[in-house]
């Protein structure tokens, strides 16, 4: 029998809250990382990546943008099969992708891609890469997340239910039984491995839409001695999210304030601040990602101070214009199966052919400080490679200056501001 | 400016080359062109950002590399996104961003690559386009009205290019239209101020074609020459000898262009046979195709024997991608769907070309070219005795023996 106690005290990792306003947490993380000297701001998101590297960018380019998070995401499907490589190469997989001095975070999926589902045993769980599906039983994730030396990273666990359209309670109840299962092996395996002991489990709260069988993985994971919290199987489309927010208020409920809730699939803004009012700490950022690979521009204000005539001069009024064609264009965008949002302007649009204006004005990006709507309207009707260059560029600093705007809202007190200004928008 | 020649036009050309340093053994040269957006050293390695980009890399990585001038084709952005549109956005300088020197070609090359979908005459080249099936004439006039509008500091003239494998009649008739069609490009050219026209010279592999050609167009006022209709289905053999008559029928002291050259070895012969200024897709192209390319050839990352390589494509290369990645995270990341593996692959790529160029041209400066020559050969083929045959015939022709 494992005394959790002594396992706790030996993760130093801490999170500080400064305040919590209207259940939205605001504060640090503190000592991270191997070296225990780096700090995260909450609430935050993570840097994105595909293959260990920021989609679309290289170093130089993703030097450019600013706000950069402290802590990338990689995924687990993306990395599996570098296994006997990494453990070959020893130096861990930071070291690997040429990002050494960040902080890493490896979820067991792609945000973007779906799970196919059927592929979760009582033994082993299944990701999807490029290469096609990997069976993981607790010693293969142990063994391949001990060649990948991550900060952070997500449990083996059983997310199905989040895939299927209505699970029934067995099998919800199966999806926390079996992540818990997974978590005391895993753990039993960690402490038998100096090099795992140096990066930290996040427990997986999974229990579909059941509130019984989410309280019971809420809790039973709290028990364990995880550094921080992943709640899974919140994705899905914006109704899907109304209807399960009532059951991420009563899980964050149930765990300890004192360690990092991160969430996974959500990141349209409204959806994220009504996930932060709930108690979520940190977000993804495939969301800019998708909005590039359909040859869009996020181009929402998050800028609270400026009073609406204002933030209407800021995106050059078009906002009502862009509702128009984006109703009807919306059937028409080919190879996605995202629907575009009203966060963003689809530069494919033939009225951005002529627009010599950046894609937001008063936007410090690499891209609109040196671009125009006009260039990158050329680059993606001629299918450049640039186009996706310069989107991602612009995609994540607007992102990452939304996560900053809502800190600074919460250190002001203005949230209701940003929360308006934000639903305003929204479609 | 006057169709044909005078001895005071003559005189009076424009001098943008600066000769620093030539290899008293060969013909090559170490050089300075001056042009309106800043000076580039010669020999040259101009990449290629066909559609008013460098392929996935931003204007800022291009030039952190180095680099001072880079090609766009006025084929294409003379369809899209149109010549007018170019020219309310500040001309390609402005509509693409990049503060140094851009070349455009005159759309002639599409002629040959895009055969099916044009026809010939005296008038100019009809084009169908692919995009919406409709007809364009690229004339010499609305060839030099374009690269006005795109504003770019070298234009090419309209010339009428013929596949290097093609024999006959069709050839001297290229050939000679081409010299009509310099003509009406130096009359329809707005600004010779602000953008120089250079002249192309044609002939094919004949000889006294090209001779014929190197004598007329030399009599025109043009800052520059081209030496165009090769580096095409042509043998390697044929290709140097037409090289090396070409350059030594031109001027000294204007800039000698050899379009769609190329591959390592190719540049350092045809700097030895005189040419200053290079172009190809091909560095940018393989690329995207996972090839690196380095002093002994190139390494396809794709490849399995890459998988555990944890060295950089060449440590000696100063390029970001070498200076941060290794050849198995390269591998892995192209077998992903992130494009940033092209990327990488892309700066690299570019970088070992430039300098490449810039090892060339500091060997002439300080006099020691022919070694430099022996011992690139020997990296590249094992030994300098192993060069391909006609790169050694070349050599010899200027001087330089091999072993």
């Amino acid at each position: 029998i494992v005394c959790w106690q002594d396992v706790e005290e030996s993760l130093r990792m801490k999170l500080s809250l400064t305040k919590v306003v209207n259940g939205c947490r605001l504060g640090k993380i503190k000592n991270l990382g191997k070296t225990r000297d780096h700090t995260m701001d909450i609430p935050g998101c993570l840097l994105y990546t595909k293959t260990g590297s920021a989609p679309h960018l290289t170093h130089h380019t993703l030097r450019n943008i600013h706000g950069v998070p402290a802590m990338a995401q990689l995924t687990l499907s993306s990395l599996a099969e570098q296994h006997e490589v990494l453990t070959e190469y020893k130096e861990g997989v930071g070291k690997f992708i040429g990002m050494p001095e960040s902080l890493l975070y490896c979820s067991l999926h792609d945000p973007v891609s779906p799970c196919p589902a059927g592929y979760v045993t009582n033994k082993s769980v299944s990701v999807w890469s490029v290469a096609g599906r990997m069976e993981m039983t607790v010693s293969k994730f142990m063994a391949i997340q001990q060649a990948l030396q991550p900060d952070w990273f997500q449990c083996l666990s059983d997310g199905e239910v989040s895939c299927k359209e209505a699970a029934s309670i067995k099998r919800v109840r199966k999806s926390v039984d079996r992540s818990l299962l997974f978590l005391d092996n895993c753990l039993r395996l960690q402490e038998e491995s100096e090099v795992l002991q140096k990066s930290v489990i996040i427990g997986v709260i999974e229990g579909g839409d059941v509130m019984e069988e989410r309280l019971r993985s809420a809790r039973e994971t709290a028990k364990r001695p995880v550094g921080g919290f992943l709640l899974d199987g919140f994705q899905g489309n914006p109704t899907t999210l109304e209807t399960r927010l009532c059951l991420l208020s009563s899980v964050t409920a149930e765990l300890p304030e004192d360690k990092p809730r991160l969430i996974s699939g959500i990141g349209r803004p409204d959806e994220v601040l009504k996930c932060i009012e709930r108690g979520v700490d940190l977000f993804e950022s495939f969301f800019p990602y998708q909005v590039t690979e359909r040859g869009g521009a996020l181009t929402f204000s998050f800028d609270y101070q400026l009073n609406p005539e204002e933030i209407l001069l800021q995106q050059n009024g078009t906002q009502e214009e862009i509702k128009c064609v984006d109703q009807i264009k919306k059937m028409e965008i080919t190879g996605c199966n995202q629907e575009i949002t009203s966060f963003e302007i689809n530069l494919k649009e033939k009225m951005y052919q002529e627009d010599f204006n950046p894609l937001v004005r008063g936007c410090s990006c690499y891209c609109c400080k040196n671009h125009t709507r006009a260039y990158i309207h050329h680059l993606l009707v001629t299918n450049e490679l640039l186009a996706g260059v310069l989107l991602m560029m612009h995609n994540f600093e607007h992102y990452f200056g939304f996560f900053h705007s809502i800190r600074e809202a919460l250190k002001n007190d203005k949230l209701a501001q940003l929360k308006e200004l934000i639903h305003r928008q929204a479609s | 400016m006057a169709g044909v020649a005078t001895q005071a036009s003559l005189e009076s050309a424009p001098r943008i080359m600066r000769l620093v340093a030539e290899c008293s053994r060969s013909r090559a040269r170490a050089g300075e062109l001056r042009l309106p957006h800043g000076t580039v050293a010669t020999p040259v390695f101009m990449p290629v950002g066909t559609q008013a980009t460098m392929k996935g890399i931003t204007t800022e990585q291009l030039d952190a590399l180095g680099c001072r001038i880079c090609l766009g084709n006025t084929y294409h952005l003379g369809l899209r996104p149109g010549p007018e549109l170019i020219q309310k956005a500040n001309g390609l300088h402005g509509f693409m961003n990049w503060p140094h020197n851009l070349l455009t070609d005159s759309g002639g090359f599409q002629m040959v690559s895009l055969v099916s979908l044009s026809e010939v005459t005296e008038e100019g080249v009809r084009f169908r386009s692919p995009y919406d099936g409709s007809e364009t004439l690229l004339s010499p006039e609305k060839s030099v009205q374009i690269q006005n509008a795109l504003g770019s500091d070298i234009i090419m003239q309209l010339d009428d290019v013929v596949s290097s494998t093609v024999t006959g009649p069709r050839v001297e008739e290229a050939m000679y239209r081409s010299i009509r069609w310099l003509d009406r490009c130096i009359a329809a050219h707005q600004q010779p101020d602000k953008q120089n026209l250079f002249a192309i010279i044609q002939g094919g592999l004949d000889a006294d074609l090209r001779a014929t050609c190197l004598e007329e167009m030399t009599k025109r006022d043009v800052p520059g020459f081209a030496i165009g209709g090769l580096s095409g289905g042509e043998s390697k053999s044929q290709f140097w000898r037409m090289v090396a008559l070409s350059t030594s029928r031109l001027p000294k002291d204007k800039p000698r262009y050899l379009m769609g050259v190329g591959y390592a070895t190719d540049l350092v012969v045809c700097v030895a046979l005189g040419c200053d200024m290079f172009d190809c897709v091909f560095p940018t192209r393989t690329a995207r195709f996972g090839s690196a390319l380095v002093p002994t050839g190139n390494l396809q990352l794709r490849r399995k024997v890459f998988e555990k390589d944890f060295g950089p494509i060449n440590p000696e290369c100063t390029c970001p991608t070498c200076q941060k990645h290794s050849r198995a995270f390269l591998h892995a990341l192209l077998h992903s769907d992130n494009t940033a593996a092209l990327h990488h692959l892309t700066v690299h790529n570019i970088a070992y070309q430039l300098q490449l160029m810039s090892a060339v041209r500091t060997s002439i400066v300080e006099k020691r070219f022919p070694d430099f020559v022996r011992d690139f050969m020997g990296t590249m083929y094992g030994d300098p005795t192993l060069c391909p045959t006609w790169a050694t015939d070349a050599l010899a022709s200027v001087g330089i023996t091999l072993g």
